[in-house]
């Protein structure tokens, strides 16, 4: 083996950085799912009674539905008995409080993760910015940051399980309004089982005074993570969202099955933001979380816009379509997504922008990276209903190829009942030449810093969009996601 | 102080470069001219250390130092810098977050301090000016819809700030017009100094006229035949290749 294959090599077989297990003890609902056990989860959280009666009327036809086969995803029949639904540690059983409460070992971990815990250290300018964090661990939230001075400008941010508690009647109207348990078998099963996520109440006129974030870590062995996050701006509000997710390393699949629900009334907008890092799998395939999620906002007044901006760099398999029901007149939605799969990750990932309302627009910038083994799909709806007089929709799928063994594959569906509608579509396919890599080498750049600077060049649309301190990080994330792919 | 001594080469196991030997002292313009496939381009991208062009023997020394066995990125840091004839376009990335790279990248193997975001522009902006690079070109994509001269004359911004000892030019003409031309040489020769030797590789004995060489030698057939004063190139431009070299052998 060469010194240059050798030290490639090397850099292939580094380790997923947030790959560690923390040793916490923890309470566990008996495994596998039935009745019992959403029972068990709705009791854990004090839920009122219609709560239950929603998760046991989901569950009841998730009974009957059938996973999804048609997006380009292969992987063993996933054995949903063989799985723990709700995992906690135990010394956070009260649920969430005050920092100062929190056990010392949980705030280690978030330490390691680099993850702002503390306010007061925000407040001393140890951070750049304000961001508030709602920090989910397996099946609880462990502390929610900023809650009092949010509440100042009538902003409610906290855990879903905590506003079921104090605002019952917002989470009673809203839940499922966007994502109906009907929906699919991810968001049925989603709804008969979750049990943490953030909840976002923006009052009329008020403009979110700093970043909204939720971090989610799934710890616990065997366990999976069904998130619930609902996220509501009223009349002419403004808020920006920011989503994080890491998991240990471990040689069997976990499942994350999450749903999102975003409405956004007259004027409001809704930025939201992912960086999705999930344990992928080792090198061989071998372990890594399955990612089932849906994701979807609901532009309900007028003039109100959703943007959807993603990185997905982590996961084995990735089944996710954050979507836009593009309901108010002169509503806007829009989807930018970097999607990177190396080794045997497989992702199959895009958008629905339904426009139903007049004059509605949506943009979609979806850039796919694939090397190693994987397998990368953009897989997106553009519908234009009958009385969506004057619609547009631009779409721009880029694919780009590392090595020979890897593949990207685009399937755009455009529907369009209306004459008027103004649809675009563009796609391109490319692969970082040896002469550009060569160029960069002859730089003095070596070889995973030119492939993490020409990728980078290559997601620059999508990485604009988010947040600064965000871009910076996933920028970083970019590079070291395709460590090992050019030889 | 550039030494190539009796160098072969294979490009797919075909025999290119066949006992090359050259020296180039520090501060002197040496210009290798040859016939369409005499080994021009193989020599430059050899000296680079371009993955696919093997060494089967000989030596490459820079300061006395032997660099064969070395990878483009470390030669780059020793000091070798190819001026591509054909610069490659990088969407997405700017010619500053390139340059910046670049700076960087080498200054950590060798053990140096990176320099910081203000010292970084004030070196690079006082680099441009001497070029006639505007700063709307510097944030544009690096080569993405240049013109021919506009790629040339940010291969010789990069030239004036890796400060290499060895800089080798490959066909810098090729795509130019005589203004174009112009420009860029004068950007090259301010670079001239005593610790920094060139490489100049053209077909045309055209950029000898601005870029004016210590000593020319004559490439064919993979080895150098001849080597003269610039008078040589004036005797090729009249007679051609084959004359000349029929003449040497």
């Amino acid at each position: 083996m060469s010194e240059e294959t050798e030290t490639l090599q090397e850099l292939a077989d580094r380790k997923y950085k947030y790959g560690f297990v923390s040793d916490i003890e923890s309470d566990y609902a008996p495994k596998g799912l039935n009745e019992e056990v959403i029972r068990f989860i709705s009791a854990k959280k004090n839920e009122p009674d219609w709560m239950l009666d929603y998760r046991l009327t989901a569950y009841r036809r998730w009974l009957t539905l059938e996973e999804p086969h048609w997006a380009k995803l292969h992987y063993p029949k996933i054995d949903f008995q063989d799985a723990y639904y709700y995992a906690a540690p135990k010394s956070d059983s009260d649920g969430p409080k005050n920092i100062d409460e929190v056990d010392p070992e949980l705030l280690k971990v978030y330490a390691k993760l680099g993850i702002p815990l503390h306010e007061q250290e925000v407040l001393a300018g140890v951070q750049e910015r304000k961001i508030a964090v709602d920090a989910v661990f397996d099946s609880v939230s462990v502390v929610t940051t900023f809650k009092e001075e949010l509440s100042k400008v009538g902003v409610i941010f906290c855990p879903i399980s905590e506003a079921l508690q104090n605002h019952p009647e917002l989470v009673k109207k809203y839940l499922g309004s966007v994502v109906p348990p009907t929906d699919n078998f991810y968001a049925t099963l989603n709804a008969a089982v979750f049990s943490e996520g953030s909840f976002v109440y923006i009052p009329e006129g008020v403009r979110c005074p700093m970043e909204l974030s939720t971090y989610f870590r799934i710890n616990a062995a065997k366990s999976g993570q069904f998130e619930r996050t609902l996220i509501i701006a009223e009349k002419g509000s403004y808020v920006s969202y920011l989503e994080g997710c890491t998991a240990p390393q471990r040689d069997e699949n976990q499942l994350h099955a999450a749903v999102v629900e975003l409405v956004a009334m007259d004027d409001a907008e809704i930025k939201y933001s992912t960086v999705q890092n999930w344990y992928p799998g080792d090198e061989e395939g071998k372990g890594g979380i399955y990612n089932f999620v849906t994701k979807r906002g609901d532009c309900r007044g007028a003039r109100s816009k959703i943007s959807w901006t993603q990185v997905e760099t982590g996961s084995s398999i990735t089944w996710k379509y954050p979507s836009c029901i593009l309901r108010g007149d002169d509503s806007r939605g829009e989807f930018y997504s970097i999607a990177i799969a190396n080794n045997y990750q497989q992702a199959d990932t895009g958008t629905k922008m339904l426009h139903l309302g007049k004059n509605t627009s949506s943009r979609i910038v979806s850039k796919g990276i694939s090397a190693g083994h994987a397998q990368n799909t953009y897989r997106g709806l553009v519908s234009i209903h009958a009385k969506a007089d004057g619609a547009r929709n631009f779409t721009q799928c880029d694919s780009l190829l590392l090595g020979d063994q890897c593949g990207a594959h685009t399937v755009p569906y455009i529907q369009s009942r209306n004459p008027t509608a103004i649809l675009e579509h563009e796609a391109t396919t490319s692969k970082i030449s040896d002469d550009q890599l060569f160029y960069c080498l002859s730089r003095g750049i070596p070889t995973e810093e030119a492939v993490a600077l020409i990728v980078n060049g290559f997601c620059r649309e999508v990485l604009q969009q988010l947040p600064m301190e965000f871009a910076v990080e996933a920028q970083k994330l970019v590079g070291i996601s395709l460590e090992g792919s050019v030889g | 102080m550039l030494e190539i001594k009796d160098l072969h080469v294979n490009v797919f196991g075909k025999e290119i470069l066949k006992g090359l030997s050259l020296k180039v002292p520090p501060g002197e313009v040496h210009a290798i001219m040859g016939p369409n496939g005499a080994g021009k381009s193989t020599t430059s991208y050899t000296l680079a250390g371009r993955a696919g062009y093997e060494v089967t023997s000989g030596e490459i020394d820079l300061y006395g130092e032997d660099i064969t066995g070395l990878s483009p990125e470390e030669r780059a840091a020793k000091g070798i810098f190819l001026a591509f004839q054909y610069p490659m376009e990088i969407p997405g990335v700017s010619t500053m977050n390139f340059l910046k790279t670049a700076m960087n990248a080498q200054a950590r193997t060798r053990g140096e301090k990176e320099l910081d975001a203000a010292q970084f522009l004030r070196t690079v902006r006082a680099a441009a000016k001497e070029l006639n690079i505007s700063e709307e070109m510097l944030k544009r994509p690096l080569n993405v819809g240049f013109s021919g001269g506009e790629k040339k004359r940010n291969e010789t911004l990069q030239m004036a700030l890796l400060k290499p000892k060895l800089a080798i030019l490959d066909e810098m003409d090729s795509g130019l017009d005589i203004d174009a031309l112009k420009l860029v040489a004068e950007g090259v020769n301010k670079l001239r100094a005593p610790d920094r030797s060139f490489l100049v590789i053209t077909h045309y004995q055209r950029l000898l006229d601005y870029i004016v060489p210590d000593v020319i030698h004559i490439l064919s057939g993979g080895k150098i035949v001849m080597s003269g004063d610039k008078s040589l190139a004036l005797q090729l431009e009249e007679n051609g290749y084959d004359a000349v070299i029929n003449q040497a052998a």
